[in-house]
């Protein structure tokens, strides 16, 4: 499908890979660095503020410092992905350490009265008792990483972002609405493809306290 | 790589010029500063409204997830081609980042200060202006600071997309370095936006640890907590 001169559905998947994988990847990452920051204070001391600090610096900066530290290319889409994963990161690791500390104390001792061993309690008891928080977390990581995908188009590598530099140039309004468009389109459908998936893992969640995460 | 990064920091012309870092360094945080500004007279009184009568509550739910969606750079080139080059754009398009996140700061802080100690104020004959500003309001400032604390992050992150419509700030040197394909240039002003925004960000979470009475907190913020991560990262 061609608009605006440019090849939409091939931008459109690259965009969603460029702003799920990063997703993907910090999750994975998340899990053992939040369960360490659960179990441990001084591990949870170093780390929470460290992820803080590194969600801070800005997205453009980011994309740009990459290859000095990855030794890849300026173009090499490998900058954004890596760039990203380090904010999903930065935000799982805090829901991961949230989503634990819900699990009751009285859960786990039943738990462990039941024979539980620790890592049959991490993952029979406290990481499925810790799905909504972490869902909400991961909602949150994947729409913003469809925004920040964007930003790397104006160092030549945004998907869909592209549609908005070369609107910009050519002053052409209707391009940047369609980008606007399409962006927020995908982010949307993903988050509520995201919000069935933690219905389904946690059932119980949506009945007890649908407002949780709004504020 | 290093050294010629380096070698580009040191170099005279960057410390004295008109495109030098003070100059670039203050035109950003100008920007940010007045978009804050801006974005916190617009927002703080209907967020105190809105946690005072506890009316229009969807209205700061709405905004805080409906809004992290949007693209900035989106956004930013929109509103230029709309209004034409100029600041008047950029602040706008830097508000719709900051409103969100003061908004719900100020909105959580007075809709969580104890209802007894609100009741209390009732009590004792005190108009309800005087309950909003001399109970709600104190109470509220840390939420209150932890809102400005994500809307500054926010703004001075996307300030740097900035130059790409034709303004200074430390975005300049990203986007010239780009242009010309000199990445010395590029990982400079990177480097500065980064070291910025981490400054920042020390210095007001000093700010609200500062405005935040009694004993220290092990976790940093609990109500604004969740919102504070989900709006950052421009």
């Amino acid at each position: 499908m061609r608009l605006f001169g440019a090849d939409i559905l091939p931008l459109a998947a690259e965009h969603i890979v460029l702003a799920l994988v990063p997703v993907l990847l910090g999750l994975v990452i998340s899990l053992p660095l939040g369960w360490w920051a659960w179990s441990s204070r001084g591990a949870r001391r170093i780390l929470l503020p460290l992820t803080g600090v590194l969600y801070t610096i800005p997205s453009l900066a980011l994309f740009v410092v990459m290859p000095l530290v990855l030794g890849t290319r300026i173009l090499d889409p490998v900058n954004v992905v890596v760039a990203l994963t380090i904010y999903a990161v930065a935000l799982l690791v805090r829901s991961v350490v949230d989503g634990l500390d819900e699990v009751p104390g009285e859960v786990l001792t039943a738990g462990v009265a039941m024979g539980y061993r620790p890592l049959g309690l991490l993952f029979g008891v406290q990481l499925p008792l810790a799905v909504p928080v972490l869902v909400a977390g991961v909602r949150v990581a994947a729409v913003s990483s469809f925004s920040l995908v964007a930003v790397g188009a104006i160092i030549g590598q945004g998907a869909l972002g592209t549609l908005f530099t070369q609107g910009f140039e050519r002053f052409y309004t209707a391009q940047i609405v369609f980008g606007l468009v399409s962006i927020l389109v995908l982010a949307l459908v993903i988050d509520g493809l995201l919000m069935l998936l933690g219905r389904l893992l946690a059932p119980w969640a949506a009945a007890r306290a649908p407002q949780r995460q709004a504020v | 790589m290093f050294s010629s990064l380096i070698a580009w920091f040191t170099a005279s012309a960057q410390w004295s010029s008109t495109t030098g870092i003070p100059t670039r360094l203050l035109q950003h945080l100008g920007y940010t500063a007045l978009t804050v500004l801006v974005a916190a007279v617009i927002a703080v009184p209907i967020g105190l409204y809105i946690g005072h009568t506890g009316r229009g509550r969807f209205l700061v739910v709405g905004l805080a997830n409906g809004l992290r969606a949007l693209p900035e750079l989106g956004v930013l080139v929109l509103f230029v081609l709309l209004i034409g080059l100029g600041l008047t754009p950029v602040v706008l398009a830097l508000m719709l980042l900051a409103i969100p996140p003061l908004l719900a700061g100020t909105y959580a802080g007075v809709s969580g200060v104890d209802p007894a100690a609100v009741d209390a104020a009732r009590g004792v004959g005190m108009t309800e202006r005087q309950i909003l500003v001399q109970v709600e309001l104190p109470n509220a400032l840390p939420l209150m600071v932890a809102g400005l604390r994500t809307a500054t992050l926010q703004v001075v992150a996307t300030a740097t997309i900035a130059a790409f419509v034709s303004l200074g700030g430390l975005g300049r040197y990203i986007v010239d370095g780009q242009a010309q394909r000199d990445f010395v240039q590029m990982a400079g002003g990177a480097v500065l936006v980064a070291l910025l925004a981490i400054v920042l960000e020390v210095a007001l979470q000093g700010l609200q640890r500062a405005v935040t009475p009694g004993v220290r907190r092990t976790r940093s913020t609990p109500v604004v907590g969740k919102t504070d991560t989900v709006t950052v990262g421009g």
